[in-house]
């Protein structure tokens, strides 16, 4: 494996980091400015990041080891995800192209380890998380497999820097309507892994409502943070996908500090603006029904399928 | 005598060695001498599996007593293959049944059943023609039944479950007589040698085809013929079911791979497009089942259906895209195929093996039962849930690798201008994808609800872990399931090479690259990756932990309820409801509510009492019309059979009477 | 409501949140908080001002009714509303006490939620500020001697803050919560 690909993923996770919180801070700043309210500052999740490593954490009685490793394994997938993902730069690790398989089975690896949490704090609302969780994981695989496929398909790849450099380099392909359905597609499934709104509401407190949340209500101190920090990686992983595809200009194709570091600021550029989008459009949002959900998830599907068919159609 | 030649035969003396000392030890003495000589001839079966599969060749001829049919046992590379998983597998589970078997299971039948089941299942591959395999296939067969009736005695369902797993497993049989039958008769010989590369165009060839894969399908449990499956598998003693699951529906993929592949290549695109849509038919409908079942040992029995599902799949793929000349995605899905079968042999026989371990620990197969087993049992919560890992195609497991080269086929599978192609791939893919989320959902709650949290039931509080005899064998079985995952590149070039595929290369540290398709996959150096980014943060978390200790003796987060009964939980049951109410049009569950108010109130409840039940809708739809007919159609045989000598020597009279005219004639 | 009519409302509407008051730390004791149980006032108790030191400006709240008549209900939402925005201080409310730093208890506490209440305050990882916050949950109020009561909540938890009032101002509320977050 040559050191340059493997240098810029490490940067990439580095700058991941950085700008997961931020990525939260801004959409609940721009939440709080919708709603008429000052807000906390773009800056106050790191703070809540901060405080929580300090604080000591409570673990029930009874429950097994997988408390302790399951945030841990959690944000080890998130950081990976963040290598994995062409984020600064669109350029394949030799023996781990960022293959679309090998970057949802490493979602996956963070999924279960979540929902496992969540059944292991042996309360009525981990295991109805963990449930939700899960189920809404299984629906959305086949809308992430096909949309991609069809992303795939005039590059003849499924490694995901491939895709991203080749909308770059012809960025025709962006508006064409494969391209676009299946962008979309991604989009909801995004929303639908990250628990956002409408498909799982970040912030509410109505147990009986929560999916994400019912699974980490057991989980506090450091163990929270580490959760926390690897939803929110997540988020900002995915979101910087999404705007690499929608948007894939300054996505550094070499691995020289110029490149790289414009590469950087496009990908805090683009986070941004998909923050922003994001808090308003949940602004306008109710949640769905829990049932609806796969209503939803379907439709993604059948976008995907669109997008596939499309694909053909061009080709 | 090639060392290969010496491995078959020892097979045959050790298999003898085994019924010998089971028949003849006592006693304690049985469980152990009995379970050493059959994991020795299991050995056997692996070393000679491995030989073959390295391209050692071998022709041994037995006459028999009929004239002119002998028997040949030849096997070839992929015979080598499937010898050597079985023989794996094989020997987890004989090592496993030593502190395992107890009771009626560790009786000088069932001992000896094992034995020749063994020997039937490492013979079934070495098969070099038409007479041997179904001999061989036929001791496998009855076998089996013998270890699926062991604990007969004392649980009734044993009995009902032995009589479809035979019924099943005969006509399984007939039709493999039947098709192989049809295929002699178009190719004029027996030998699978003379056989290969039968045209497929010839009079005869679609009947064979499609006699050939019934029969194999129903073997390798796939959807509808798999009704066997979750019935035999939870009650037979769980070294045999591990040995049915991973290792004799294994045979039957193999046999679909040996008709589809090797001996009718060039069919028509219906055969692929048959073969694929039994394949991910199947794989949807074993693994809702297995999403929803409450039965750990069921659940292993319909996720067996969805993975066997998946191989079919895989195979149809490759004949449809062999059809469509795409040899690179082609030779990319039959290699997913093996690599299927066998990281499947591998976590199945791992699960099943746990399973049994739970099953020995605390008389319960019912998960809602189960619980914080992880406490009490931590060597056999490791190992389950690296098979559960497994299962569901999660890094760095052999499913996993399975499935990405199963992806990768279809991904390159691309040819728009086949209507057929461009229809089929995009929509076995959604079905695959499908599949492996519902594996999550499956094996998150399986390992989850067993292991995880706190017990559910008295005697799951009591839980002991198992003899060092199982661990072994357990252990022995993760660890295979990890190897396939972390170095899968030597394994998948030998499958390739084992079927005749070539484009697949090791890559780096035992990683894959399959240069048809231009795709590169290295486990290792996704370890390290995740190693170089994990290392920081575990950093972090160690000074942190170090710095303040976690309090560990609160109580569990109930909203500050004052009652907090294990019994709150989340059992397995209501983990899969939004499963079941999603799919409920394919479940169809029935539930049953019961209300009991206080006195005259109708708003205060004194208790309810809620019962859910589901059947499998192609058992109700298929096979209760079809068993209904077949019963009244004996009723009606019934009145030819009176009692009267007087009408059975008319009958043999009858007979004799057509036979000569035949003849003549 | 249509989305269009929603962003001309968002854009009327407009930040209705009032000028942050000075920090908390300089105004003079005794206004509408007090320092509660241990007398002391200003920066506040030592505990809190140790705690405080630990949350570096980020207070998570778990807020329970132990009785309470639902007025200091409203006025708690008031202070997390638009107009006293709370939130922009660092404090937010959220479900679980095993993610909250600041456990604010309300009402008076009755017999059913005298062991929820000490329940929660267990499941609150350390450090921790537990805030009473109205006349009932600082001395019973209104309904001391009532049938159902067992006492104020300082009888069942330590307590480290509180507010008095009847119900008490949000603007108060704000400035307690201050006092933890620091900000």
């Amino acid at each position: 494996m040559s050191a340059a690909p493997l240098l810029v993923a490490l940067v990439q996770v580095t700058v991941a980091v950085v700008l997961a919180p931020l990525v939260i801070g801004v959409t609940r700043q721009t939440r709080a400015r919708l709603e008429g309210r000052v807000g906390p500052g773009v800056l106050q999740p790191a703070r809540d990041l901060r405080k929580l490593i300090g604080k000591t954490p409570l673990r029930a009685a009874g429950t097994s080891p997988m408390t302790v490793v399951a945030p841990v394994v959690l944000l080890t997938s998130s950081l990976l995800l963040a290598a994995l993902v062409p984020l600064v730069a669109a350029l394949p690790l030799a023996l781990v192209p960022g293959d679309l398989f090998v970057v949802v089975s490493v979602l996956l690896v963070g999924t279960v380890a979540i929902a496992l949490l969540g059944l292991d704090g042996g309360s009525a609302f981990g295991g109805m998380g963990s449930s939700r969780h899960m189920t809404i994981a299984a629906l959305v695989e086949p809308t992430v497999l096909v949309a991609v496929y069809a992303l795939s398909i005039p590059v003849g790849s499924s490694a995901l820097p491939l895709i991203v450099a080749a909308r770059r380099d012809h960025p025709a392909s962006i508006a064409s309507p494969a391209g676009v359905l299946a962008v979309v597609a991604l989009a909801i499934v995004v929303l639908a892994e990250t628990g956002r709104l409408p498909i799982d509401n970040p912030s509410t407190h109505l147990e009986l409502t929560m999916i994400h949340e019912a699974m980490v209500l057991e989980t506090s101190g450091r163990d929270l943070a580490w959760v926390d920090l690897a939803s929110w990686l997540r988020l900002s992983v995915l979101l910087g996908l999404v705007g690499n595809l929608l948007l894939p200009w300054g996505v550094a194709g070499s691995a020289a500090p110029g490149p790289v570091l414009l590469g950087a600021l496009a990908l805090a550029g683009k986070l941004a603006l998909l923050a922003v989008l994001l808090a308003t459009v949940e602004v306008a949002m109710a949640k769905l029904r829990l049932f609806r959900v796969p209503e939803l998830l379907a439709g993604s599907f059948v976008l995907a399928f669109l997008a596939v068919t499309a694909s053909y159609l061009v080709a | 005598m090639t060392a290969l030649a010496g491995g078959l035969l020892a097979q045959g003396a050790l298999a003898t060695l085994a019924v010998l000392v089971a028949v003849s030890a006592r006693g304690r003495a049985r469980n152990l001498l009995a379970g050493v000589a059959c994991a020795a001839l299991s050995a056997a079966g692996a070393v000679s599996g491995a030989l073959a599969l390295s391209g050692a060749t071998v022709t041994l001829r037995m006459a028999t007593a009929l004239p002119g049919a002998e028997l040949v046992l030849a096997p070839d590379r992929l015979g080598g293959l499937l010898m050597l998983l079985v023989g794996s597998v094989g020997f987890l589970a004989s090592v496993y049944a030593i502190g395992y078997v107890h009771g009626a299971s560790a009786s000088r039948t069932q001992w000896a059943a094992l034995a020749l089941f063994l020997l039937g299942m490492q013979l079934v591959p070495a098969a070099g023609d038409v007479v041997a395999f179904l001999l061989a296939w036929e001791l496998m067969a009855a076998a089996s039944t013998v270890l699926v009736l062991a604990e007969q005695a004392h649980r009734p369902a044993a009995r009902q479950a032995a009589v479809w797993y035979a019924v099943m497993t005969h006509l399984s049989f007939v039709l493999l007589l039947a098709g192989f039958a049809a295929l002699s008769a178009t190719g004029g010989t027996t030998s699978f040698a003379g056989l290969a590369g039968t045209d497929a165009a010839r009079p005869g060839a679609t009947a064979a085809f499609v006699l050939l894969v019934v029969g194999f399908a129903a073997k390798a449990g796939v959807a509808p013929l798999h009704v066997w499956l979750p019935r035999a598998h939870p009650e037979a003693p769980s070294h045999a079911s591990a040995l049915m699951s991973a290792a004799m529906v294994s045979l039957g993929a193999y046999g679909i791979l040996l008709v589809g592949i090797r001996l009718l290549p060039g069919g028509p695109t219906w055969w692929s497009v048959l073969l694929t849509a039994l394949g991910a038919g199947s794989a949807v409908h074993g693994i809702l089942h297995a999403g929803v079942a409450t039965d750990l040992k069921r659940l292993l029995a319909y996720s067996t259906s969805e993975n066997l599902g998946l191989v079919v799949a895989a195979i149809g793929l490759t004949m449809l895209l062999r059809t469509h000349h795409v040899p690179g995605a082609a030779g990319a899905a039959l290699v997913a195929a093996l690599l299927l079968l066998v990281s499947h042999a591998a976590f199945k026989s791992t699960l099943f093996l746990g399973a049994g371990a739970v099953l020995r620990a605390t008389g319960e197969r019912d998960l809602d039962r189960m619980g914080g087993l992880a406490h009490a049992m931590p060597w056999t919560a490791a190992t389950f849930g690296v098979g559960s890992l497994g299962a569901a195609a999660l890094p760095v497991t052999g499913g996993f690798v399975a499935e990405w080269t199963l992806l990768q086929a279809l991904i390159h599978g691309v040819r728009p201008a086949d209507r057929v192609v461009a229809v089929v791939v995009p929509l076995t893919l959604g079905l695959i994808a499908l599949t492996a989320g519902l594996a999550l959902v499956t094996f998150v709650k399986a390992f989850g609800i067993a292991f995880l949290a706190r017990a559910r039931s008295v005697t799951a509080l009591a839980a002991t872990e198992a003899p060092p005899s199982m661990r072994a064998a357990m252990v022995l079985g993760a660890v295979g399931v990890l190897a396939l995952g972390v170095l899968p590149g030597p394994v998948a070039a030998a499958a390739a090479s084992a079927i005749g595929v070539d484009g697949v290369r090791v890559a780096g540290l035992g990683g894959v690259e399959l240069t048809g398709v231009g795709a590169v996959l290295s486990p290792a150096a996704l370890v390290g990756l995740g190693a170089v980014v994990a290392l920081p943060a575990l950093a972090l978390v160690l000074v942190v932990a170090r710095r303040r200790p976690a309090t560990t003796d609160v109580l569990g987060w109930g909203c500050g309820g004052v009652r907090t009964s294990p019994r709150m939980q989340y059992n397995a049951t209501s983990y899969a409801e939004p499963v079941m109410r999603i799919f409920d049009d394919a479940l169809q569950p029935r539930r049953d509510v019961v209300v009991t108010h206080v006195g005259e109130s109708a708003y205060l409840a004194e208790r309810v009492r809620f019962a859910q039940h589901h059947d499998d809708v192609v058992e109700v739809r298929l096979y209760r019309p079809l068993v209904a007919a077949a019963d009244a159609l004996a009723d009606r045989a019934r009145r030819v059979q009176n009692g009267s000598v007087n009408r059975y020597l008319a009958f043999s009279f009858t007979a004799l009477v057509v036979v000569l005219l035949v003849v003549v004639a | 409501m249509s989305l269009a009519d929603l962003a001309r409302l968002i854009g009327r509407t407009g930040r209705i949140a009032e000028p942050a008051p000075p920090r908390p730390a300089a105004s003079p004791a005794g206004v509408g908080p007090d320092e509660g149980v241990d007398g002391s006032s200003g920066e506040g108790s030592p505990a809190v001002a140790a705690v405080r030191r630990e949350l570096h400006g980020s207070a998570q709240v778990r807020h329970v009714d132990a009785g309470s008549c639902n007025g200091c209900e409203i006025e708690l939402a008031a202070a997390f509303g638009p107009v006293y925005d709370a939130e922009r201080y660092g404090a937010r409310l959220v479900a679980s006490p095993r993610h909250a730093d600041v456990v604010l208890v309300t009402g008076v506490v009755t017999r059913n939620m005298a062991e929820p209440l000490r329940l929660t305050v267990a499941a609150t990882p350390q450090p921790r500020v537990v805030m009473a916050v109205g006349d009932c949950a600082r001395d019973c109020g209104m309904f001391r001697g009532a049938y159902g009561v067992v006492g104020a909540v300082g009888d069942l938890v330590p307590v480290d803050l509180s507010v008095a009032g009847c119900p008490p101002a949000p603007a108060d509320i704000v400035v307690a919560l201050r006092r933890v977050t620091g900000r």
